[in-house]
């Protein structure tokens, strides 16, 4: 990009007039039906949070103070639904980013048919986190009929019942295989863009694989790792298909996160009361989150 | 850069290697389909081929008209959002103001809210507006659901365009907002084209809205999904075959289009 | 509309509305919404039903076919907001009566003389009885029963007795598992849900002279009963049971079984005409049957279990709807099933005179046992010690469904050893203590 500066420092007085009108009133439409879609529900769904409101059992209705956040932080399945969300988080991150980082560079190598293994690597990302979740379910992790066990037991091995077993690293897996693609993606873009003379004139300075790795293009990498842990974070703190459709939160409550005690609040118990706090948490752990990739990640993207 | 047989041999191998483990699962899933349900319970690479699962999908359950709703909810859902998102995200690139990054974060972090927390009260404003089962509901909840994803990454190309440009386009006599518009447009083209696709990719996948607020006329193939996962007896060749009939489309898209989506995702991360 | 006599009353009732919207303006077709479960009787229902539309060109159906899951928030969140989105619904016995009591459904009363209401069993049609007034018609009906393979017992040398303890079952699984050769000689429900993993558990904590809640509506997990109870289902599970337990369900189970994995299964009834069919199963000649195993309370609660098509009364088209429902749950439906699919197929547990028809006792060597466990099942029946709820393998409260799944999620965590069996009832019964005091009971 040719300029970092911002429009406003070159504009005249009367350019700067028309900012101050046009801006906002191009940004109004985006800024108020979203104030709609958050507001509206946000509201009901404060109101029902103070409320007894069961689906299914419409005889106890009424107010009910805090009793649903009393509820709800008693519980001791919300502490580990917050610890598994953020591990799932983490964790996925981790994989992604660091994995995204590799295949970037290995693509970026020149090898016959790259281009075709660059459309097979990246089609995870197009396919419904439902069938994802599926196919790893029955085809691959099963320890009957899955491929997984096959090769395990081809190797003598016990089959390894992954979603008793390691509850947990299993839907990582899952969500990080369907999530590598798309920091594959942006990664990829950035390595490419990476100055060849910059890389060849350390070359000529004598720094090896690695050190050019770590030296330059990591560095240079460090603003597309931002924006794919941005992105990721958004989605990745709203997993749910692949909960839903794989473990349905267990054994016990192994992976019970914060989205899916929420649907087994409103969904299995019909406690919309209840499941409204939960929603309310959700509110404030996505404003915490937020907080913290403005201090960390988007002050660097100069947003 | 130049590189030595040695390096092109690791790259091959690497790079072959991840991108078919990565696509293993997807193949795997289009091989099952065309097994016969007794031969899909044992992970055997041979078997004799047939399309008895495809057949039985098709006999169940109209697939077009869940596929033909997928393709307009995804479709109207990303135009929708794009009309919302352009003027948005052109004004605050142009013409930011102290709460222009106060409001894309703030847009941004309504997306991190687990859509079950509000579906009740949707469900109670959908049934009030008579919104339920029909594709126009899902269009506007597919919209707002991807606006602030959309916004953010056509700020982050108007951010690219350089000033210059406008500048010039100023003193040629472009005054007016439009103007600049029309002359940012084929600049900004791909990113808006990139955007589009990325939006319809999320759209064509979003499994819990899809579910929840449709019954049979505007359910789309998320919906078909939900027919064939766990029903009784051996179920696996049917559901791998519902699997990628549910997944061809986007995929093929994908393929065709990665070009252009690869092109224009970079959300302001290359310098 | 007149055309058909045999439909009488309904007829009559629906006649006399359209003589008054007849007279000037042609009847309007109608429009219903089905939402039914993706098991394989529903699905023979839907291809069926063009015999339907064939009789009744006035009435076009659409079918939502969903998961059970899936399909049970569906019509739950719609049917308790009122939206109309669906017209016939396929629901459990279990919300039958708790949905008729909020009166989310209409009676089906007056119905015609043809359907001959006093055929259905007995059992089934009390579970569907709220007020006097039925609220649902019983589409398929099941108790529980024990299927094990006659070869793996003839080669082990024991013999399947005629009425199985737990105790004896526990010993035939230990000699008949062959893990090497995936051979399992018990599969059992491991995946979590109060329909799931816990419908089973109910049954067998039943057995075992345990119950969910003491006359004060006080839930009473933590006790020996139950300890017993779990015990025995984590051993064998653990000795005898195949992998990935947690994550089977009924139809995993049936998949397991029909391919030959499994040694005994204690199950739906309904499995039997799957198991039975060599289309579906690969041991079809090789399944025997017993009843449901006793533990130490003889005569407990057992099981039953019913899919039922109902009417909500925020559809806008009961008449239609009724049509429907009568016609999929009537002895022609049944006949039909017959022609077109052969009478092993046939929804079971419903009618006298499915258990009457020398056809289906031929088809289906099975039909005794199931008729049998269905009168004995004494889903209103008492536990070792008074209980103030009634059902077999489930609780007839609103509340069961959240509790029951997380019960279930708890009592899988001792399958895979994340928990201890002492360690997992304690939390059970935190959470079922929690649950039931929010939801305000005991109830005045």
């Amino acid at each position: 990009m040719s300029t970092t500066s911002t429009p406003d420092a070159t504009l005249s007085g009367s350019e700067a007039e028309a900012t101050r009108k046009v801006g906002p009133l191009l940004v109004m439409p985006s800024v108020i039906v979203l104030l709609a879609w958050m507001i509206v529900p946000l509201v009901m769904t404060l109101w029902f949070s103070f409320q007894y409101y069961n689906l299914v059992d419409p005889t106890t209705r009424g107010f009910a103070g805090i009793d649903n956040y009393a509820y709800l932080v008693t519980d001791p399945d919300f502490w580990v639904s917050l610890e598994n969300t953020l591990i799932l988080l983490v964790a996925v991150l981790v994989i992604t980013v660091g994995l995204g980082t590799l295949l970037a560079v290995v693509f970026n190598l020149p090898f016959p048919g790259r281009n075709i293994a660059r459309v097979l690597a990246i089609s995870p990302f197009f396919v419904m986190p439902t069938v994802s979740a599926l196919i790893w379910k029955n085809l691959l992790m099963h320890p009957i009929y899955g491929v997984f066990g096959a090769l395990a037991s081809t190797l003598g091995l016990p089959p390894v019942d992954w979603f008793a077993q390691f509850p947990l690293a299993a839907v990582i897996a899952i969500v990080s295989w369907e999530w590598l693609p798309f920091a594959l993606l942006i990664l990829l873009t950035a390595v490419q863009s990476l100055d060849h003379e910059q890389r060849e004139a350390a070359r000529m300075d004598g720094a090896g694989p690695l050190a050019q790795f770590f030296f330059i293009t990591l560095p240079h990498l460090s603003r597309a790792i931002g924006v794919v842990i941005m992105i990721e974070t958004i989605f990745l703190l709203t997993v749910f298909a692949e909960i839903f459709v794989t473990t349905s939160g267990g054994p016990g409550n192994a992976t019970t996160n914060l989205a899916f005690l929420i649907y087994a609040r409103a969904l299995l118990q019909y406690d919309i009361g209840g499941a409204s706090a939960g929603g309310v948490v959700a509110i404030v752990l996505a404003n915490i989150v937020a907080f913290f990739l403005v201090r960390s990640i988007a002050r660097r993207l100069e947003v | 850069m130049r590189a030595t047989p040695l390096q092109r041999l690791l790259s091959f191998i690497f790079g072959w290697g991840a991108a078919l483990l990565l696509f293993f699962p997807i193949a795997w899933m289009v091989l099952t389909s065309f097994k016969s349900e007794r031969d899909a319970t044992s992970p055997g690479l041979f078997f004799a081929p047939s399309l008895d699962s495809y057949r039985d999908v098709f006999a169940r359950a109209d697939y077009l008209s869940f596929a033909l709703n997928s393709v307009v909810i995804s479709v109207g859902g990303t135009v929708l959002a794009l009309l919302f998102a352009i003027p948005a995200a052109y004004a605050m690139a142009f013409h930011p103001t102290h709460r222009t990054r106060g409001t894309l974060l703030w847009m941004l972090s309504t997306k991190m809210l687990p859509p079950v927390g509000v579906l009740v009260p949707i469900y109670l404003l959908f049934r009030t507006a008579g919104l339920l089962d029909s594709r126009s509901g899902l269009v506007m909840i597919y919209a707002l659901m991807n606006l602030p994803i959309v916004v953010w990454m056509l700020f982050t190309f108007y951010k690219e365009v350089p000033n210059e440009i406008l500048e010039a386009g100023r003193m040629d006599g472009a005054k007016t907002a439009g103007e600049v518009w029309f002359l940012l447009l084929p600049l900004t083209l791909p990113g808006v084209a990139s955007t589009g696709l990325l939006s319809l990719i999320l759209c064509w996948n979003e499994a819990f809205w899809s579910l929840n607020l449709t019954s049979a006329g505007a359910a789309p193939l998320t919906a078909f999904i939900a027919s064939f996962s766990s029903p009784e007896g051996l179920f696996f060749a049917k559901l791998s075959a519902a699997s990628t009939m549910a997944v061809a489309p986007i995929l093929v898209f994908g393929w065709f289009s990665q070009r252009q989506l690869v092109q224009g995702l970079t959300f302001g991360a290359v310098k | 509309m007149a055309r058909i006599p045999r439909d009488g009353i309904i007829a009559v009732v629906a006649g006399a509305a359209l003589m008054l919207a007849s007279t000037g303006v042609a009847r309007a077709d109608s429009t219903i919404t089905i939402a039914t479960v993706n098991n394989g009787d529903m699905v023979v229902m839907q291809k069926l039903s063009s015999a339907f539309e064939k009789q009744h060109p006035d009435i076009h159906l659409r079918w939502v076919v969903l998961e059970e899951n899936v399909l049970r928030q569906r019509v739950t969140t719609d049917i308790a907001t009122k939206a109309g989105q669906f017209d016939v619904l396929t629901i459990g016995n279990y919300e039958v009566p708790i949905w008729a009591k909020q009166g989310w459904l209409v009676a089906m009363d007056n119905l015609p003389a043809s359907y001959d209401v006093d055929d259905l069993l007995k059992p089934v049609r009390a579970g569907l009885t709220y007020d006097g007034k039925l609220y649902g018609l019983p589409f398929y009906g099941e108790s529980a029963m024990t299927y094990y393979r006659t070869d793996l017992f003839q080669k082990a040398g024991i013999k399947m007795p005629d009425a199985p303890t737990y105790d004896q079952i526990r010993g035939f699984a230990d000699k008949i598992t062959d893990k090497p050769n995936q051979i399992y000689g018990m599969c059992l429900r491991g995946k979590p849900g109060w329909g799931e993993n816990m419908a089973y558990v109910t049954s067998l904590v039943n057995a075992e002279g345990g119950q969910w809640f003491n006359m004060q509506w006080k839930p009473v997990i933590d006790s020996p009963e139950w300890h017993k109870a779990i015990s025995y289902y984590d051993d064998i599970l653990k000795a005898d049971g195949p992998p990935g337990a947690t994550s089977n369900g009924f139809n995993e189970n049936l998949a397991l079984f029909s391919s030959g994995h499994c040694g005994m299964w204690i199950d739906a009834t309904v499995a039997g005409g799957l198991l039975y069919d060599k289309k579906q199963s690969t041991v079809a000649d090789k399944v025997g049957f017993a009843p449901m195993p006793t533990g130490s309370f003889v005569g407990a609660p057992t099981w039953l279990w019913s899919w039922n098509l109902a009417i909500p009364a925020s559809s806008k088209q009961q008449d239609a709807a009724r049509t429907f429902v009568t016609w999929a749950t009537s002895k022609e439906y049944i006949q039909l099933v017959a022609k077109e699919n052969g009478w092993v197929s046939v929804p079971p547990g419903t009618r006298v005179s499915t258990y009457a028809s020398a056809d289906y006792q031929k088809a289906a060597p099975f039909a005794g046992f199931v008729r049998k466990a269905i009168d004995v099942a004494n889903p209103d029946g008492q536990t070792q010690q008074p209980r103030p709820y009634q059902g077999a393998q489930f609780v007839a409260i609103p509340e069961f469904q959240g509790m029951g799944t997380q019960v279930g999620q708890t009592i899988a965590g001792t399958l895979t050893g994340q928990t201890t069996v002492d360690q997992a009832l304690k939390t059970a019964q935190a959470a079922a203590d929690r649950t039931m005091h929010q939801a305000g009971y005991p109830k005045k």
